[in-house]
């Protein structure tokens, strides 16, 4: 561990606060429907679309009508990329002349993406045309990010409205997020990109002789419109099979900088504008301070174990820190930081291949995935996932002040208690759940590449980001057979919309409720106790039950390397 | 009713043991999800060892089945116990209703149980009244011991705000004709011994949430604990069906589960060994909600009396004249009020004390002429209300001294005081201050209702110069002066809009709407039945101070709950440090380590977590059945509190619960 490592963890976490406010006030503005500077240009864009499809923008949904035009929106879109992979071969912008994807490929592919998860069966440059990854993905980078905000918006309103049945219009919400923020801020941050290195070109590979005479590929493509989405959006598929740990994709320090910040703009932005759409900024900050302690926590452990390295190859007189799978470009404290602030984050994008970390090491980025992705977490996911835990913790310790449960000014009832269990019991459901299927079925164990607790961190590892919509890999697995696809488009699905929905549900329960007044008597919210109470909450409901496969994964797996075992 | 009985007297433990084996009737169980759980997988692991599947030693897994069905009576009986001592109180109360016949006005005799309503009935002095009801004819002395537990007799009469009658209250003398207004069996007997015994006892919407939570981490842990096996074959391991059942049950909140009907149970019972009847467990739990509180001034925030305080004389007369007037008209008042004046005058002004004179003649108060005074050889002193003064001296009504005492008065009117004139041979000599005496100890009660986040809003008839100026003394936040009966129903509505829980107390037919339109509606009991059918509690004293007192229980009721969660969620930290090492030791040994509390052996691991999750449950009732302490605070402090000793000791406790079970374990050579 070194001095420039600790400055890198605790200078990216003193900006992740400083970038909330800011964020914070734009995400305000769209949810409240404010005009904005942009409006000039892009107003008669955003009206245009509006007459196009005839919505009116004003039109207040129920939670059920929200929800209901939201899911068929989804759908739709699945439909949609699933046409686009298949027909591959038939469609336009395909210079390498790649055929259609396989029905199962298609299917997780199209889920995926739509589910913001990014999971990728497939190597990207290898699989899929341009047109595959500008029509068939990119928009899927936009529209799910926009949809994750207007779920957060929706649940904002439930939490500020008082006694009506109403939260908001899903059509607006998600194409002035879209049009407002996600768009303008992608241009400028491709731009930068571009400045940085990164390709954006239509042109096909080039070919290229090597110094050693070889005859190279170099995949190239419409990269740095991608990447800027990618991260902002917290989607984290990747152009390229290597993801962010590729010169293309990633190609400086600088660029990984902002690119692991950009991840987190956004779901820092969300806990402010929460804050302020019920009436009180200190609300989010508290949100945000917890999020950030969990976040520190983990990073340090991450880096400390990943600094430390396998006392194995030690032995071996290979001395120093886990530089396995690792660019050496960025070193030991930027890859730790970046697996987990994109696990942290519902991203996926990774600059480092988490199955190389240590044990340890590599069961951070697994529990922020387990725990919902609450810890800042992905655009709108992360708030309302973590929202689902604030919940719950007021409810178990709420009663303790002689007063029916309330958050900021709501009484939190049998409705709210049933629908945040249901959600939150969604992830050990899926994660738990499918793991167990896939570690007994043939199928399922001819996936992980390394034997012993290794191989079941892999399996877990896969279920967790699918269920999270993270989409990272522990790389070790070979996912893309019926099996895995199958399963896992059914864990993102899951993972995703029965998540979202009961959410909704809580938003519309929510705003017909009655606002009560705070007072001395009401529940604190705010300040150190709640902070820690929350993160209590979220390592002992969120943690323990994950014991149990965390002991038989990583921990196992940690301890074997420690006592020089191997499989 | 209000004897206190031991916790745990043989009377009431005995049956409850009995009540704990029929509860097991799944019927019963089912209402209770994390219990019927823990029976379900108790009862399949009784069939497993019959059918002699599992590896494990038959003696380890004999007594793993025996903790189990153990947690489940654990939790059965602490329920029966809460019941059983709400039944004791009930018996006497059944016994009163037994015996009750009702004459009907033709002299025909018939059961209580007979009656409709709309009936009427005589009941005549030294009889029981068979139902409730209103007098519509005559008046009695009526002792409602049976109910309250107060003995002296109280008046009932037809017409007015004394008119309800209860079944099984005795009339002590003279006769009244009683109409029945209720059905029979729905009766106030009926419905409190229905509530003391719980047996119409429904959840509350608090505990319906809690519930839900439960069953929600129950099914959370089900899953958790269903994976294992799988898990564990990936490992190259199988793990005993026994083993995962003590973690599954270890890992569910059965402690929380256990106590939450008891809980319930307790907190109504504690309400009626405080008097105080609610018609409804929400009742119970809006009060711990209520934002604002109506306060009556009389008898709640001043004693019922007004004291005499000060002479004010007008110009020309002394003091010391005024007070010996003073004095002579009150001798025959024996109101308080009037014995103030006496003790007044003669303490403070040195006025000999006298007897009241030979042959005078004592006029008293009436409504009419709202005077009093005495008539004798010195002629005639009076006392009265300023105006009324003035009308009953009318050659002295528009002089100097007239205009000089309406002065005084407003001036006395303005400082809080009520002025009362005093003259004497048609000469009037000034005026005596009554000023109400607010009671010793409230300004602390508001004070500490203020730092816990309720308003206090006091209600009075005076006019809003006296009330602003008793309302300062007080130290209440707020108050209603020259307050009609839709006045208060309007502050409460507007107090509802503002999304504030509002609590109140009354007795009269005019209080019923605002009483029904209150959250909490403490009705007294000396009340008209349209109010005590209109209150969602009854308090049997009649005391209106009460209403702080059931605030605290309501309160204390939902933080025993919510304790008791948090400490039975902190539980399950230490119990994966138990369970977990040893379950999985076998396939790989290093997980050993996890084993941070050195228990001796994987299965007296497994056998000490099972064993401290069972007693912690009987070491828990006394805790459900008492409720947590509760002091007021504001709420940050409250929860700072509540989260150390609950919160961080559900954390430690079991710690050392479970390395020292471990120790009796292998001592004893269980496991």
């Amino acid at each position: 561990m070194t001095i420039q490592g600790w400055t890198l963890i605790l200078v990216f976490t003193v900006l992740v606060f400083a970038m909330a406010k800011p964020f914070g006030m734009w995400l305000f503005a769209l949810y409240e429907g404010r005009r904005t500077p942009l409006h000039r240009l892009l107003g008669p864009v955003e009206r245009g679309f509006y007459t196009l499809a005839g919505i009116d923008p004003d039109a207040e949904q129920s939670w059920r009508r929200y929800a209901l035009h939201m899911l068929v929106f989804q759908l739709v879109l699945v439909v949609f990329t699933y046409t686009v992979l298949r027909l591959q071969g038939v469609l336009p912008m395909n210079p390498r002349a790649l055929p259609g994807i396989g029905a199962d490929g298609a299917i997780n592919t199209a889920i995926s993406f739509v589910t913001n998860t990014n999971w990728q069966w497939y190597s990207g440059e290898v699989a899929l045309s341009n047109f595959s990854q500008m029509f068939g993905l990119v928009i899927h980078n936009f529209l799910s990010a926009a949809t994750g905000i207007a779920v957060a918006f929706a649940l904002f309103r439930g939490f500020a409205r008082r006694e009506v049945a109403s939260v908001g219009n899903f059509w607006a919400d998600c194409t002035r997020v879209t049009l407002y923020l996600l768009l303008p801020v992608s241009v400028v941050y491709a731009l930068f990109l571009i400045a940085s290195g990164v390709p954006q070109t239509l042109a096909a590979s080039v070919e290229v002789t090597t110094l050693e005479g070889i005859k190279q590929t170099i995949a190239l493509g419409p990269v740095a419109s991608q990447e800027a989405i990618k991260m902002f959006g917290t989607n984290g598929g990747g152009f390229f099979n290597a993801n962010s740990a590729h010169p293309f994709e990633n190609p400086t320090a600088l660029t990984n900088f902002v690119e692991m910040l950009s991840i987190f703009a956004l779901g820092a932005g969300l806990t402010w504008c929460f804050g302020k759409a019920v009436g009180n900024t200190r609300q989010g900050w508290a949100i945000l301070a917890a999020m950030m302690v969990l976040f520190v926590a983990g990073a340090s452990v991450a880096y400390w174990q990943e600094a430390a390295g396998n006392p194995i190859l030690h032995q071996l007189g290979a001395a120093g820190g886990n530089m396995e799978g690792k660019e050496v470009r960025f070193g030991i404290a930027a890859s730790a930081l970046f697996s987990v602030v994109t696990t942290a984050a519902s991203c996926g994008a990774v600059n480092a291949m988490h199955d190389s970390f240590t044990a340890l090491g590599g069961m951070i980025p697994l529990f922020n995935m387990q725990i919902g992705e609450v810890v800042v977490g992905g655009v709108g996911a992360g708030i309302y996932g973590f929202l689902l835990f604030a919940l719950l913790a007021v409810f178990v310790a709420g009663l303790m002040v002689g007063r029916t449960p309330e958050y900021v000014g709501k009484k939190i009832e049998a409705r709210e208690v049933k629908l945040a269990v249901l959600a939150i019991a969604m992830l050990p459901l899926c994660i738990l759940g499918l793991t167990a299927v896939s570690a007994v079925m043939p199928e399922g164990l001819a996936g992980p590449l390394n034997k012993g607790p290794h191989g079941f961190s892999e399996i877990l590892y896969a279920f967790s980001s699918g269920t999270g919509n993270n989409g990272s890999a522990f790389a070790g697995l070979s996912a893309g057979t019926p099996f895995y696809n199958a399963l896992l488009a059914v864990a993102m699905w899951l993972g995703r919309f029965f998540v979202i929905v009961p959410v909704l549900a809580i938003a519309g329960s929510l705003a017909a409720k009655k606002h009560t007044p705070e007072t001395a008597g009401s529940f604190p919210t705010t300040g150190p106790l709640w902070i820690g109470l929350l993160i209590a909450i979220i390592l002992v409901v969120g943690g323990l039950t994950f014991l149990p496969g965390l002991a038989l994964g990583p921990i196992a797996d940690h301890l074997a390397m420690v006592s020089g075992q191997q499989f | 009713m209000t004897t206190a009985q031991s916790m745990f007297s043989a009377k009431l433990v005995v049956p409850a043991i009995g009540d704990a084996f029929r509860k097991l009737s799944p019927r019963q169980l089912v209402k209770n999800p994390v219990l019927f759980t823990t029976a379900v997988v108790a009862a399949l692991l009784t069939v497993l060892v019959v059918v002699g599947e599992d590896p494990l030693p038959l003696g380890f897994q004999l007594q793993l089945i025996v903790w189990l069905w153990l947690t489940v009576l654990f939790g059965t009986f602490a329920e029966a116990l809460a019941e059983g001592r709400g039944r004791a109180q009930a018996a006497s109360l059944r016994a009163a209703k037994s015996e009750l016949v009702a004459t009907l006005p033709d002299g025909r005799t018939v059961a209580a149980s007979a009656l409709a309503r709309g009936d009427s009935v005589v009941v005549a002095a030294g009889e029981l009244i068979p139902a409730d009801g209103e007098v519509i004819a005559g008046v009695a002395s009526v002792n409602e011991a049976a109910i309250t537990g107060e003995s002296a007799p109280v008046i009932r009469e037809a017409g007015g705000d004394r008119s309800a009658v209860t079944a099984g209250t005795r009339v002590i003398s003279d006769s009244i004709t009683v109409r029945v207004t209720q059905e029979p069996g729905k009766g106030f007997l009926d419905r409190m011994i229905a509530l003391v015994e719980g047996a119409e006892r429904q959840k509350t919407p608090n505990e319906i949430a809690l519930t839900i939570l439960l069953v929600g981490l129950t099914i959370i842990f089900l899953i958790a604990v269903s994976t294992i096996p799988s898990f564990a074959s990936y490992a190259g391991g199988k793990i005993p069906v026994a083993i995962l059942a003590a973690l599954l049950v270890t890992l569910i909140p059965t402690t929380i589960a256990a106590l939450l009907s008891a809980i319930g149970i307790a907190g109504m019972d504690r309400l009626v060994r405080f008097n105080v009847l609610a018609k409804s467990g929400r009742a119970v739990e809006a009060a711990g909600d209520v934002d604002v509180l109506l306060l009556d001034k009389t008898g709640t925030i001043t004693i019922g009396d007004r004291q005499a305080g000060d002479f004010i004389a007008v110009s020309g007369v002394t003091v010391n004249a005024l007070a010996a007037a003073a004095m002579l008209a009150s001798l025959g008042d024996e109101t308080p009020e009037g014995r103030s004046i006496v003790v007044l005058a003669r303490e403070k002004f040195g006025v000999a004390a006298q007897e009241l004179p030979d042959g005078a003649q004592v006029i008293p108060f009436t409504a009419q002429t709202r005077l009093s005074g005495v008539q004798g050889d010195f002629g005639l002193v009076q006392k009265g209300a300023v105006d009324a003064l003035l009308r009953a001296n009318p050659e002295a009504a528009n002089g100097k001294d007239a205009f000089e005492l309406r002065r005084i008065s407003e001036e006395i009117a303005r400082s809080g005081q009520t002025p009362l004139g005093v003259s004497r041979d048609g000469r009037l000599l000034g005026v005596i201050a009554l000023r109400d005496v607010i009671k010793t100890g409230v300004r602390e009660r508001f004070a500490e209702l203020r730092r816990t986040g309720i308003r206090t809003v006091m209600i009075t008839g005076d006019n809003p110069l006296t009330a602003a100026s008793i309302a300062a003394e007080a130290g209440v936040d707020d108050f209603l002066a020259e307050a009609t009966p839709e006045d208060k129903l309007a502050l409460i509505r507007r107090e509802q809009q503002g999304g504030k829980l509002v609590a109140m107390c009354g007795d009269g037919t005019n209080d019923a709407p605002a009483l029904a339109q209150a959250d909490v509606g403490v009705a007294m009991n000396t009340g008209t039945q349209a109010a005590r059918e209109a209150g969602n509690m009854v308090d049997l004293d009649s005391d209106p101070t009460k209403l702080i007192e059931i605030i605290g229980l309501g309160k204390q009721l939902l933080m025993t709950r919510g304790a008791l969660t948090t400490f039975s969620v902190s539980n399950d930290v230490a119990k994966y440090f138990a369970i977990i090492p040893a379950m999985f030791v076998v396939l790989y040994p290093g997980l050993g380590v996890l084993n941070v509390m050195r228990l001796a052996s994987p299965q007296s691991a497994i056998l000490s977590a099972i064993i401290f999750n069972a007693l912690i449950i009987p070491a828990l009732v006394p805790l459900a059945l008492k409720g947590v302490t509760y002091k007021p605070m504001g709420a940050g402090a409250l929860l700072a509190r509540n989260l150390a000793v609950y919160g961080l000791g559900g954390l430690i406790a079991p710690f050392v619960g479970i390395k020292l079970i471990d120790l009796a374990v292998t001592g004893l050579h269980l496991a």
